[in-house]
């Protein structure tokens, strides 16, 4: 038994230690706002927060994950209130949405660690991948979010 | 429920119930209905059997809510926003209480199955779909009124209908139609109703938000790949890596007992799944499967090899005809000077975001499918025929895609579904394609090469224009049939009469030497255009240089005929400032083309550093789609699809080495990410007149625009993609 610390809540899992914590969260937990797009921390569709950090959890063992609080897309905010959900909203970023809950959790992460990020802290930040090619509106949600005016 | 449906000759299909005491109106979408949708059409496979599909409903509910339910598939395109604008303006609907909606597997369940028949269809969005999404409208509005008017007692012809409210003008009564619509559905629809004129439109053309972003912000949007079902099973799948090749054996006994495992079942005669509770356990045990491939008779196929099957297309006596003009073979020999060139572009995978995936249920005489589908009604098919059982007995649950870009009209995921959960019977199995299944096994944009010739007099103008292609044709592989004499058309995507921009050059001729290979081929967003626009706009600069005339005016000197080629190329240069300073060292490429009987044009901004790091600081893209339902979106769209073009122009290639792609996971097959994409400035310039298409056109122009600016800083004519392979150091 695995125990995982998820959105606030411990959750007992029975999985293989070496399961990825995204299959966890997906097949074990139900928990499919997080995504799968290529299980070699390539391309961030399944990124979550580990107490704060992102992390691409295709590439995380669940049993590796001891005490630390995993938040992910579901546990952001109950109704899309958190402020770059919001920015989201206003820029009308998604697509087709897939990358776009990896996009949000990396981006929370960026904000964290820099408040007022340049584009370079964003070109550097945001590797994530989005074949929709929402990239520019990535870019001026996180601006809007930070508060850095029309980005 | 009840509901009575009623089909009319007007083919609108009315029920009293879905909603409670609501309208719903649904009525067909045509099949192939104008010559315009030619370009959308072959995106798809053709269809199987009738030739329309209840494409669109209307709800309207006694709250006044009104939804629009579509079947066609969304992949991140805005369709479904841009369609219930349509219906809404027609309808003058309250635009704030319009919901927009693609049925999911649980409404129909909610709704008795009710949109049963909907499960067919296409994905040719928009510009297919404009008439007869506009006359439901008008149709669900004119029943609106005359419900109001039965009420009143007066003539219909005394009401007016705005914001989701009718009034009867002498007398001012109102009625909204959440009070109307449980009459309305009693009503027979009108025999026919005229459409708005562009000039009365108020919601067509309005830069509206989506109406589909909240769930994906919040992780509740279901795609197919996340479909949960009671006792639901998962699958992971091994195909023989080299096309043409054969399963001979794997060891099933070392993965019994391995957690989760199920079964290992041979799928055909190149695929074998391993069946598990969990797909991460499948997945695992497959890894140790030791399987044994017999590689078939393209075992020694390579990229090389493909490469020198092309060249000598590109000088074969033989070839199709897309057009001829004049005579380039004299017109060559009598100019001052001919340039020649010969450009080639690789095999792409499309790398959805979202892998192939399809959950089927098997049960004796019944199988039904969750698929992210872009043709649903070919995935009906082809799990029929892997069921062998009739096309009555499956059912099909079209889910939100993660991706489609021409993919998923592919259905081979489908029937591996299928023939999977044949072998469960009773419970459903979830495949999923790992990355590398999904980069090495697709439908390739198809390898060509092409060589071009041009004649210049001896003032710089351009007197002839010969271009050949050389290379694999999409229906030759996907649907022989289709071909016309022999001839795959869309080859020649953009190049011919009616797309072509410069039919002002007096000696023309286009053709094409069919070179098909063993990789399987299909359509990637943009199909041929892509590629074709390279080969054309790269060329046409060759041209300018060699004739010493600037880009733009070359480009102008030969687009008489064309005013709204000319239209979009004006347009980026004047915003882009074509000929003003830049900073030091950035430099200006310039382009323009048509594809999906849209006008596109860009302008790329780019620097090489004297390592030959290469930035793009800026573009400007041009697009007259003719009607623009909804110009944000449409801004969107470019946006997106210059970050879908930039990867073939940087990274993405599929190389074959030993008959497979070589290629796997993103580490290899490398797309463009945030720091690759410049600022788009998007001018949506909308002539009128037509319906063109948004989603695709604009792609063709990121390769040209970056690779001439790249000719403008360096010198280096880049003719082969992707840039990993050229070196744009200075030397
Ligand atoms: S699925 Fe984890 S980074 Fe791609
Ligand atoms: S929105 Fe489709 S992949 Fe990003």
């Amino acid at each position: 038994m695995i125990s995982l610390d998820i959105n606030g809540r411990v959750h007992q899992v029975d999985a293989d230690p070496d399961t990825p914590l995204l299959w966890v969260l997906r097949e074990w937990l139900g928990m499919t706002g997080t995504k799968f797009g290529c299980g070699i921390a390539q391309c961030g569709a399944c990124s979550v927060l580990l107490d704060g950090q992102v992390m691409r959890s295709c590439s995380v063992p669940a049993g590796s994950v001891g005490t630390a609080k995993i938040t992910t897309i579901e546990g952001l905010s109950p109704d899309g209130s958190h402020p770059v959900q919001q920015a989201w909203l206003q820029h009308d970023v998604p697509q087709c949405g897939y990358c776009q809950s990896g996009q949000i959790m990396a981006a929370v992460a960026l904000l964290q660690e820099k408040p007022k990020p340049t584009d370079a802290d964003i070109d550097e930040a945001m590797s994530n991948i989005c074949r929709c090619g929402t990239y520019n509106r990535i870019r001026a949600a996180i601006h809007t979010a930070a508060g850095n005016g029309q980005g | 429920m009840s509901s009575t449906m009623q089909m009319n000759r007007r083919r609108f299909v009315v029920s009293a119930s879905a909603a409670g005491g609501g309208l719903a109106l649904g009525w067909l979408v045509p099949w192939g209905a104008s010559p315009a949708m030619a370009q959308d059409v072959m995106h798809t496979t053709a269809p199987t059997g009738g030739g329309a599909e209840v494409g669109v409903w209307t709800v309207i509910a006694p709250d006044d809510t009104v939804t629009v339910r579509i079947a066609r598939s969304e992949m991140g395109q805005g369709t479904l926003t841009g369609l219930a604008q349509l219906v809404a303006d027609e309808l003058d609907a309250d635009w704030s209480k319009v919901r927009a909606e693609y049925v999911a597997p649980e409404v129909n369940l909610a709704n008795k199955r009710v949109w049963g028949d909907m499960s067919t269809g296409g994905s040719r969005g928009i510009r297919a779909s404009v008439d007869y999404v506009r006359k439901g409208g008008a149709t669900a509005r004119a029943m609106l009124i005359a419900a109001a008017a039965q009420r009143w007692g007066v003539p219909a012809g005394e009401c007016t209908a705005a914001d989701s409210v009718v009034t009867h003008t002498p007398s001012g009564r109102k009625l909204r139609y959440g009070e109307l619509a449980a009459a309305a559905a009693q009503l027979p629809p009108p025999a026919d109703v005229a459409v708005k004129k562009p000039a009365e439109w108020k919601i067509i053309g309005k830069g509206v938000k989506r109406l589909d972003t909240a769930d994906k912000l919040t992780g509740k949007q279901v795609f197919a790949i996340d479909v949960m079902l009671p006792d639901m099973l998962s699958a992971a799948i091994a195909q023989c890596p080299v096309f043409g090749g054969k399963l001979v054996r794997f060891d099933a006994d070392k993965v019994k007992g391995m957690p989760g495992v199920r079964q290992v079942v041979t799928v055909d005669e190149a695929t074998v799944a391993v069946v598990a509770d969990k797909w991460w356990q499948a997945k695992t045990a497959l890894a140790a499967l030791s399987i044994t491939w017999d590689e078939g008779p393209n075992a020694k196929v390579s990229s090389a090899s493909i490469a020198s099957f092309l060249q000598e297309g590109l000088d074969a006596k033989d070839a199709a005809l897309g057009q001829r003009k004049g005579d380039v073979a004299a017109a060559l020999a009598g100019a001052a000077k001919t340039v020649e060139a010969v450009y080639g572009t690789p095999f792409l995978s499309h790398a959805t975001m979202e892998p192939m995936n399809c959950t089927a249920r098997f049960t004796g005489d019944k199988v039904e499918i969750w698929v992210p589908t872009q043709n649903g009604d070919a995935s009906l098919a082809a799990a029929a025929e892997a069921a062998g059982l009739p096309l009555s007995a499956v059912k099909v649950n079209k889910l939100h895609l993660g991706g489609g870009f021409g993919r998923r009209g592919q259905q081979d995921y489908v029937r591996q579904a299928v023939l999977i959960a044949k072998q469960v019977p009773g419970r459903p199995v979830k495949l999923i394609w790992s990355r590398e299944e999904d980069t090495q096994h697709d439908f390739y944009r198809p390898v060509t090469q092409c060589k071009l010739t041009g004649g210049l007099d001896a003032d710089g103008n351009l007197v002839a224009l010969h271009l050949r292609l050389s290379g694999q044709s999409i229906l030759a592989y996907l649907a022989p049939s289709r071909m016309v004499d022999g001839i795959d058309k869309n080859m020649f995507q953009g190049l011919l009469e009616g797309e072509l921009g410069y039919m002002a050059v007096p000696n023309l001729l286009v053709d094409h030497a069919v070179r098909n290979t063993h990789v399987p081929v299909g359509f990637w967003r943009g199909v041929n255009a892509n590629q074709n626009a390279i080969y054309l706009e790269c060329f046409i600069d060759e041209l300018a240089h060699a004739a010493g005339k600037d880009p733009l005016a070359f480009r102008r000197s030969i687009m008489g005929r064309n005013p709204k080629h000319l239209a979009v190329l004006n347009a980026v240069a004047e915003k882009a400032g074509w000929g003003t300073p830049l900073p030091a060292g950035v430099h200006r490429g310039i382009c323009q083309f048509n594809s999906y009987g849209s006008y596109t044009a860009a302008v790329a901004e780019v620097s090489v550093s004297d390592q030959g790091a290469l930035k793009i600081h800026r573009m400007v893209a041009a697009t007259d789609c003719g009607h623009a339902v909804n110009p944000a979106l449409i801004a969107a769209q470019v946006e997106g699809s210059f970050g879908f073009g930039l990867g073939p122009l940087l990274y993405s290639e599929c190389t074959i080495e030993n008959g497979r792609v070589v290629e796997g996971n993103f580490d290899t097959y490398q797309v463009a990410r945030m720091a690759d994409m410049p600022q788009v400035e998007t001018v949506v310039m909308p002539s009128g007149g037509f319906w063109g298409g948004v989603g695709e056109p604009t792609i063709a122009v990121v390769g040209p625009a970056v690779l001439n600016a790249i000719f403008a800083a360096t010198g280096k004519r880049i003719r082969t993609l992707p840039l990993t392979h050229h070196d744009l150091k200075r030397t």
